[in-house]
């Protein structure tokens, strides 16, 4: 088959809502902005247990603790889910492992904030997994199969990361004034990097045409971010806590909440690696992945041993 | 270091159904690969069985040829039930 009937057959199967597989020809733009997107959402998901992993031994009780560390051993699958679906693309696991460790890939920037408080604890859970969903549940419905059906299975699971983490705010704002208040630091750091997450605006974004048009992406960054402040601000009005935006305000006629002009001169700089914890978070990934080198090898050596014993017998 | 090799994780979750491809993962062995698709793929629940197979193993059908190599049953419609005419007074059959 020539080229052109190639690419005539990959487009007539975005066109047709037809999943692209792993073996069928695509266009190599697509493989590569498919191994770039799944990657980066791979490492966000494994670089993402670390501010939450820190509050795992200070939880507060018995089921907390239960909740969060289930909550932090999901995001490790997810993690692994997602680099599976990349590897169908050609990378291997080492070579997405290595553009992490050496600064050259990307993961989402709001790992890039400290988790301060047991609040914070909660917010990350209501407001990053809520945000993460948002783009998780479109994600389903993405083009390429193996990046489809680990968005579905992940979405399964995210559910109830989503209302431990509402449910822990819940229980702050029913608490002391100083439980309260608590909770309310906590959004009030929360708020604005959340809405970060889900990129810049249609007009400043680079890939997100072409990204629309191959079906990778199925809602454009500003009506997700739309989608997620209007399904927040009354969970955030139940819980008695003020959204840190003087300009938030409802309206009638569109039937959506306007909201303030994000910070993106602070998006940017946490982008490129001046974020609170950026710093922090690759050295801990380093450190992690050099002390677990023994093991690795450990067990590939035994593996190995236990093949040439069968082979011997 | 190098990967571990990639194992295919298929799981039965009753008893009664099939065994279903849910994934993949590395692992050094095959009883690795077996207590990881645990970790990873039954957390909540989602299986009585799991079977695990070496990718290397798996041959596939190439996607390039599908439409000859399925051609032959597309054009079969006589094995399937609806292209017989019986009367609707015989009742179901
Ligand atoms: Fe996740
Ligand atoms: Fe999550």
């Amino acid at each position: 088959m020539t080229l052109v009937d190639l690419q005539k057959r990959f487009d007539e199967k975005i066109e047709a809502e037809v999943k692209i597989e792993p073996k069928d020809w695509m266009p190599d733009g697509y493989r590569k902005t498919l191994i770039r997107q799944i990657s980066q959402h791979a490492h966000s998901e494994v670089v993402g247990m670390l501010p939450e992993g820190n509050w795992i031994t200070r939880a507060p009780s018995l089921r907390r603790k239960a909740a969060l560390l289930a909550k932090v051993q999901d995001e490790g699958g997810h993690g692994l889910y997602l680099y599976a679906a990349a590897e169908t693309l050609g990378v291997s696991r080492e070579e997405l492992i290595d553009e992490l460790l050496c600064g050259k890939a990307k993961y989402s920037s709001i790992f890039n904030y400290p988790a301060l408080s047991w609040a914070d604890i909660g917010a990350i859970g209501w407001l990053v997994d809520g945000a993460a969903i948002m783009n998780q549940v479109m994600l389903q419905r993405t083009s390429y199969g193996p990046y489809s059906r680990a968005m579905i299975r992940i979405c399964k699971e995210e559910s109830f990361h989503q209302r431990q983490g509402y449910e822990i705010l819940l229980t702050l704002c029913r608490g002391s004034d100083e439980q309260k208040a608590m909770a309310q630091d906590s959004l009030n750091r929360w708020w604005w990097p959340s809405l970060m997450m889900f990129g810049p605006h249609d007009s400043e974004s680079t890939h997100s045409e072409q990204s629309m048009s191959w079906k990778i992406k199925r809602k454009s960054n500003d009506e997700l971010r739309q989608a997620f402040v209007d399904a927040t601000v009354p969970q955030a009005r139940y819980l008695g806590l003020t959204i840190p935006d003087p300009d938030l305000k409802w309206n009638e006629s569109t039937g959506h909440w306007e909201f303030g002009e994000i910070d993106w001169e602070e998006f940017w700089q946490v982008v490129k690696g001046n974020g609170i914890c950026n710093r922090q978070r690759l050295k801990d990934r380093i450190r992690a992945h050099e002390e677990g080198a023994w093991v690795r090898e450990a067990a590939m050596a035994h593996a190995e041993k236990q093949r040439h014993r069968r082979d011997v017998a | 270091m190098n990967d571990w090799p990639l194992w295919e994780v298929f799981i039965r979750s009753r008893n009664g159904l099939d065994h279903k491809h849910v994934g993949s993962l590395h692992a050094a062995d095959w009883q690795m690969a077996i207590e990881n698709a645990r970790d990873v793929y039954t957390r909540r629940n989602e299986g009585v069985s799991i079977w695990v197979v070496e990718s290397r193993h798996i041959h596939a059908s190439d996607p390039e040829e599908q439409d000859t190599m399925f051609e032959s049953a597309r054009s079969k419609v006589y094995r399937h039930p609806t292209f017989y005419d019986i009367p609707d007074e015989v009742g179901h059959m």
